[in-house]
């Protein structure tokens, strides 16, 4: 790996990883030598594919006619109007099939899969919209889907649970640890070890061991290229700032890599500040966590003094994550990306905001997005632009934000 | 690496008498803290050569649910990594002969530092570590300083390990090498023998280190089988299991004590 520094602001942001998956001293390839086969075998197939021009027209056509790519980069005008400041233009990924991002990750990968000849895929899932977005691809595509999901998250998210099974799926309910995303990822993991040579693993987020944290990102970056062009024909520049909530940190990536050699180009990441950062019960590892090694990559993760990782707490199941995807890490460490918290209550108002001014329910994940982007645009000019990244949108948040008002539904 | 190390001299020793390893994994603090130098002591008069002892962690990725819930029962008695230390210490006081390896996962040992873990591991009396997610290509520098102490750096290979992997592998490893019997999870499947043999062979050529094989054995038969052609058998989900299925301390150690001594016997049949 080339030694640049920040300072020099010669990084060459496309030419990482590295060749082992680094990203600075983040990422790698921190798994048991019972993966390692599969993992070789999945990035020679990646390696090969990803500059295959019949790969990437089989990609940009799924995107196109299955996703219904590109999102609209909307003005958001009252919004704009109510804050007062820098113009907040929104990148519609809620309008995607299934409705968020998280599905452009599940077709590239569903494609991968196909090319592999496995007839089975499995994903983990928190909030259940990367189990539903890869049962939906399982289904197009007729691969038997397995989705882990912890026991609590299966309580909180029946919706979605139901939506997979409709979809053919069987969600298998995970017991161990704390129950939620973390521990349906070692689940998974498991059942991949032991099953892979019929099994293709689809990974949510651009977190877990190399080759996943780059595929993963490559597959969201669509939501970059678009955004990139779309601000050049509909406002004649790039933006100033870019602004996307971090659990994982998927929509994020997708939304920043494209412009990480642009410079000019501010960016910022949002985690989940739950009940506040000083009251330790947040899901903020970039912002209150340390360095560690979780889930194959080594990154910034939330855990105790003997290296035990903890709970996490977020009213967004899809930030509630210890961890961060490693090109995070090594982004806040340089200084490209500045990460910043919205609490549970910023997240509330700005998901109340959105909708009385815009007529779009957005997700509580990307309420965390909102809710920093208004407070950032005051402090910009009018003449100057933010896009947000509409992650997903949040009709399957309506009985949690419910539930607070005190209404059943 | 002239010093003497006892994991070295354990293997030493059975290779000169025409025995077969027996190495027996128990989780640290599983049954409570106070009983696991006890179970230790057990396992050595029931006829363990070497023992494992793994630290738990909250996300044992590469275990099963036998051993995924002695992680927990142990996290749940307050075992940790300094913990581990400590019993290794305690044991050392009566046994100074039989090989402790600490087996567990990377976040502790980064969390402690693995220079200060190195140190301590070296005063408590450890003889070597396996971390199950430092594969070849990440474990350098700890295996730098674990030999710089006279530790073992133990690796695991699998069936499909390459023979690209087997070589690098063979560079690093330490101690003795780990052969992962089939795929999966610990605890996992069934085993079979002639792969096994097949794959042992074809690691010979690439390594002088004793060869133990894990995962998947039940039985004294089991062990047998696999360990014909290696050097060694290791035995974890059966005695976590055994463990946690206990109504009390007592009956644990009983338990262990007959499956150890069972499986003794059968290897040295």
């Amino acid at each position: 790996m080339s030694d640049q520094s920040a300072q020099e602001g010669a990084i060459d942001f496309s030419a990482y990883p590295d060749a082992g998956g680094h990203f600075g001293p983040y990422g790698g390839r921190f798994v048991s030598e019972t993966l390692i086969s599969a993992l070789d075998e999945l990035q020679a197939m990646y390696t090969r594919l990803k500059d295959d021009p019949e790969f990437i027209a089989a990609f940009d056509r799924d995107l196109a006619h299955y996703v219904g790519r590109p999102s609209p980069l909307y003005l958001a005008e009252r919004l704009t109007e109510q804050v007062g400041g820098a113009r907040i233009w929104l990148k519609r990924e809620d309008l995607n099939h299934t409705g968020a991002h998280k599905v452009n990750n599940t077709v590239g990968q569903a494609l991968l899969a196909k090319h592999s000849g496995k007839t089975r895929v499995i994903a983990e899932t928190g909030a259940g919209q990367h189990g539903v977005a890869t049962a939906t691809v399982a289904a197009r595509l007729g691969l038997q889907c397995a989705v882990y999901m912890g026991a609590e998250d299966v309580k909180r998210q029946s919706p979605n649970v139901y939506r997979m099974k409709l979809l053919g799926a069987e969600v298998i309910p995970v017991e161990s640890g704390s129950k939620t995303l973390k521990d349906a990822m070692n689940e998974a993991m498991r059942d991949w070890v032991t099953n892979v040579d019929n099994t293709f693993y689809i990974i949510g987020t651009v977190a877990g061991p190399h080759p996943y944290p780059q595929l993963v990102r490559d597959f969201n970056s669509v939501i970059g290229r678009e955004a990139r062009r779309q601000s050049l024909e509909q406002f004649g520049r790039l933006p100033d700032a870019l602004v996307a909530c971090v659990g994982g940190g998927s929509n994020a990536i997708g939304l920043f890599h494209p412009f990480l050699n642009d410079s000019s180009v501010k960016m910022y990441g949002v985690e989940a500040g739950g009940e506040g950062l000083e009251t330790g019960r947040h899901a903020a590892p970039l912002n209150d966590g340390v360095p560690g090694v979780l889930h194959g990559n080594r990154t910034y993760l939330m855990e105790d003094e003997d290296g035990q990782i903890i709970e996490t707490h977020s009213v967004s199941a899809g930030l509630d994550y210890p961890g961060v995807g490693p090109e995070h890490a090594w982004l806040k460490d340089i200084g490209r990306v500045e990460y910043v918290t919205a609490n549970d209550e910023d997240a509330l108002n700005a998901f109340r905001t959105l909708t009385r001014t815009e007529g779009i329910i957005p997700a509580l994940e990307s309420s965390h997005a909102v809710a920093y982007a208004c407070k950032l645009a005051g402090t910009m000019k009018a003449d100057q632009n933010i896009v947000v990244n509409l992650s997903g949108r949040g009709d399957k948040d309506i009985f949690t934000v419910a539930a607070i008002d005190g209404i059943q539904v | 690496m002239t010093q003497e190390n006892r994991i070295d001299r354990r293997f030493a020793e059975l290779r000169a008498e025409g025995r077969k390893a027996l190495v027996t994994y128990i989780v640290a603090g599983d049954g409570g803290l106070q009983n696991t130098v006890p179970l230790m002591h057990q396992l050595v008069e029931s006829g363990c050569d070497l023992i494992e002892l793994g630290v738990p962690f909250s996300d044992p990725m590469a275990e099963g649910p036998v051993i995924q819930r002695g992680h927990e029962r142990a996290l749940a008695q307050g075992a940790s990594l300094r913990a581990c230390l400590d019993l290794v210490k305690e044991f050392r006081q009566r046994d100074t002969d039989t090989p402790v390896i600490l087996m567990g996962y990377a976040n502790p040992i980064e969390k402690m530092g693995a220079e200060r873990f190195a140190d301590a591991a070296r005063e408590a009396g450890v003889d070597g570590t396996l971390t199950v997610d430092l594969p070849a290509e990440e474990a350098g520098p700890l295996n730098r300083l674990l030999a710089e102490r006279n530790l073992r750096n133990i690796f695991l290979m699998t069936p499909t390990t390459s023979d690209r992997r087997i070589e690098e592998i063979a560079g690093l490893a330490s101690g003795f090498i780990y052969y992962v019997s089939l795929k999966g999870v610990t605890g996992a499947g069934h085993l079979d023998p002639e792969s096994v043999r097949d794959k042992l062979t074809h690691i010979r050529g690439f390594s002088d280190l004793p060869l133990c094989v894990g995962f998947g054995i039940k039985d004294g038969a089991s062990a047998r089988a696999v360990s014909e052609h290696g050097d060694g058998a290791v035995v974890g989900s059966l005695l976590v299991s055994a463990i946690g299925e206990a109504r009390d301390t007592g009956a644990a150690r009983e338990k262990v004590a007959e499956l150890v001594s069972e499986i003794r016997t059968a290897l040295d049949a």
